[in-house]
């Protein structure tokens, strides 16, 4: 704010000046100039009071008339100069103020201490969220929903605009900016003590790398997700400790390769770390048998890799192949039949189509199946806008790099033992995913579970610390999953991991497992379920209730409350078969 | 040389000098006292006030301040003067004057500050 008042001195400094001179010349002419009297003798001159009071109203075009004495012609001849004198003086203070509200630099200079003010004042929990492009605005609207808040840094002005006529809930403050700037980020409140975590997702690897490393260098606690598309940027980000890198490339061909190994293990991360609401998807399992890849950039190679280590025989297609020429490399362009049928797509099982031009890949995916209608399409979409064009294809596998990368930042930000849960899917057999996914789907529903990590403690957990450290009564997670409604009832929840104090992990614990103060649990469960979970774990009376089925709330009006409640629960129960 | 530190140098030394012209003289003696020079004086102080304007150094800042005490000591004393001679009628009597004398001394002493400081800060440069 300070540097907006000074611009606006500094540009008002002519203006004024000019100001003061007219008036002062004026008030010293009406000072010396004699007045004349009814009978048409000179009198005295006005002194300074008149003379500065009727120039302050003649001078803003008030007007009050010929004040205190009826005017001599010499004091109107001057009247009329001072008239006109003060109009331009004032006519160019004006438009000095409003050429300076169009100017460029003072719109910055009001953004720029707007959202400096923003920044500073926020109270809530919040993540710096740099880059907003697809991965961003996808990531910010999914957060948004889920009232989280976020503080938005991108290079381009425009999207920065364009964020203000998206339909958010919470207030989100932007700034147009580079995000490799360390001023910047300290503005965007990279040092604030609300800041939970910082997010590079820009498409840029090296201002990635810039905000995980300043990161690092400014707050070294904090969390921070990045994304990196080379395999340098991502080694050089875990060296500044950053807590997640996103390569959105390996990624997906980590997820053809879990697909193509265990199919349902695949189907179960991809059901967690969509949105909340997706249903299971069931997709083909990826074949193995002979693969065409179209496009051998950082994408193919990366399936490449994985196909290989898979043992599955792969051909490239690439107008410009970086690898040794050789009887698996075809160099040409996918989307022509004659190229496609070199590289023996008619009797090939798999084809992924990688390019870096969606038209392209379109393209490749109608000509391919035009040859072989039965081969497995994996395509790679680059722009969000195309998804209408990607979904009439009918791919088998749809890679989605903002996609991919807004849903792993999604996921591991609303729960931090996700990730930890996920590497263990990883190394999982299929059987066991399908075990889950009923459990999952018997317990909580068909859509995609909320997921959820609590740490027992103090601030999250005060109830149950003081349950457990103070009153010494054993809690088991099973207590937890009670209904604080009716205690007869299991909520719609599944804990998925638990981690003891000393880092143990416990995946799938029990519900008879014994809670401890610092354990942490992630929970999959719907929305209803998790708001009363961590209700019971805050309020004591409900906790004691859930534990014991004593009802120690307090006054009879809550007791009575309560009853009222629980019968009307008891009633809707009966009345529901089974 | 450069004509914008020409003119500011010239307001600061002309609010002082103008100043000190008008607080010269026996304090309760009017006709040691003109109007016109009160006058000059309040109108170089208001130009050299904003000047000062947009400056956001401390050396600045500190700048402005003494313009702004300068100019409101001084517009007390025009007050002053407009109110005994225009409202309360007494005119300007030996207590009147003291008083606007002793006002635009005060702002004298700002004004020399602000020249103080100016040619500190010329020093400073060794340029």
């Amino acid at each position: 704010m300070p540097s907006v008042v000074f611009l606006v001195f500094r540009r008002m400094r002519a203006p004024l000046i000019l100001l003061i001179a007219i008036y002062a010349i004026a008030v010293l002419g009406f000072s010396l100039i004699p007045g004349v009297d009814a009978a048409g003798r000179a009198t005295a001159p006005m002194s300074f009071f008149h003379a500065f009071y009727f120039v302050s109203y003649t001078a803003t075009t008030i007007g009050f008339g010929e004040i205190p004495a009826t005017f001599g012609d010499a004091q109107r001849m001057w009247t009329t100069v001072t008239i006109y004198l003060a109009v331009v003086g004032w006519s160019f203070l004006v438009f000095t103020l409003l050429g300076l509200a169009q100017d460029r630099a003072f719109q910055h200079a009001i953004a720029t201490g707007r959202f400096e003010r923003q920044v500073r004042r926020m109270s809530e929990p919040f993540y710096l969220l740099c880059g907003c492009g697809e991965t961003g605005a996808h990531l910010l609207r999914a957060l948004d929903q889920l009232r989280i808040r976020c503080v938005v840094v991108d290079i381009s002005p425009e999207r920065i605009e364009e964020l203000d006529l998206e339909d958010l809930t919470g207030d989100v403050p932007a700034i147009a900016g580079d995000a490799r700037s360390p001023q910047l980020l300290e503005r965007a409140g990279l040092t604030h003590r609300m800041c939970r975590g910082a997010l590079a997702l820009t498409n840029d690897d090296g201002a990635n790398l810039a905000v995980a490393a300043t990161a690092r260098l400014l707050n070294a606690d904090l969390p921070v997700i990045a994304r990196a598309q080379a395999p340098k940027t991502a080694a050089n980000m875990t060296s500044f400790d950053t807590r997640h890198v996103i390569n959105p490339f390996e990624k997906f061909a980590d997820y053809v390769r879990l697909a193509m190994r265990e199919p349902s293990c695949y189907h179960l991360l991809d059901w967690l770390l969509a949105l909340p609401g997706t249903r299971l998807r069931t997709e083909r399992t990826p074949p193995r048998g002979d693969w065409v890849i179209c496009g051998h950039g950082r994408f193919g190679s990366a399936v490449r890799a994985r196909l290989a280590a898979e043992g599955v025989p792969t051909r490239i297609v690439d107008p410009d192949p970086a690898v040794d020429p050789g009887p698996d490399v075809i160099t040409g362009v996918g989307t022509e039949a004659s190229v496609l049928e070199s590289a023996g797509v008619r009797h090939a099982e798999g084809l992924v189509a990688g390019t870096d031009d969606d038209i392209t890949n379109l393209a490749i995916a109608v000509t391919a199946r035009e040859i072989n209608p039965e081969v497995f399409l994996a395509l790679r979409q680059n722009q969000a806008a195309n998804r209408r064009l990607f979904q009439g294809v009918e791919p088998d596998l749809l890679m989605v790099a903002s996609e991919i990368i807004a849903h792993e930042c999604f996921a591991l930000l609303t729960a931090p033992l996700l990730g930890r849960f996920l590497r263990v899917v990883h190394g999982q057999r299929d059987a066991w995913a399908r075990e889950l996914i009923a459990a999952l789907q018997k317990n909580v529903g068909e859509h995609a579970p909320d997921l959820w990590s609590v740490r027992m403690d103090r601030a999250n957990a005060p109830a149950l610390v003081q349950r457990l450290t103070e009153a010494k009564q054993r809690t088991t997670l099973a207590d937890l999953m009670r209904d604080p409604l009716d205690r007869e009832r299991t909520l719609a929840c599944l804990p998925l991991l638990m981690v003891r104090a000393d880092g143990a992990e416990v995946v799938l614990p029990d519900p008879g497992e014994e809670l401890r103060a610092m354990h942490a649990v992630l929970f999959a469960s719907t929305q209803a379920a998790r708001s009363r979970i961590e209700f019971t774990l805050r309020n004591l009376n409900e906790l004691e209730y859930v534990c014991t089925g004593e009802d120690r709330r307090g006054g009879w009006l809550g007791k009575w409350l309560a009853g009222l409640a629980r019968r009307g629960a008891a009633r809707t129960r009966a009345k529901i078969p089974g | 040389m450069n004509l914008e530190k020409v003119i500011f140098g010239f307001f600061i030394l002309l609010a002082a000098t103008l100043n000190f012209g008008f607080v010269l003289g026996d304090i309760e003696n009017p006709v040691h006292h003109h109007v016109y020079e009160l006058f000059a004086a309040i109108v170089v102080n208001l130009v050299a006030t904003v000047l000062k304007f947009g400056d956001r150094t401390q050396i600045g800042a500190i700048h402005l301040a003494t313009s702004l005490v300068a100019v409101l000591q001084l517009a007390c004393a025009a007050i002053v003067w407009a109110w005994a001679v225009h409202v309360s009628g007494v005119g300007m009597n030996a207590e009147v004057t003291s008083s606007v004398v002793s006002l635009s001394a005060g702002a004298l002493f700002a004004n020399v500050v602000s020249v103080l400081i100016l040619i500190g800060e010329t020093l400073m440069l060794r340029r």
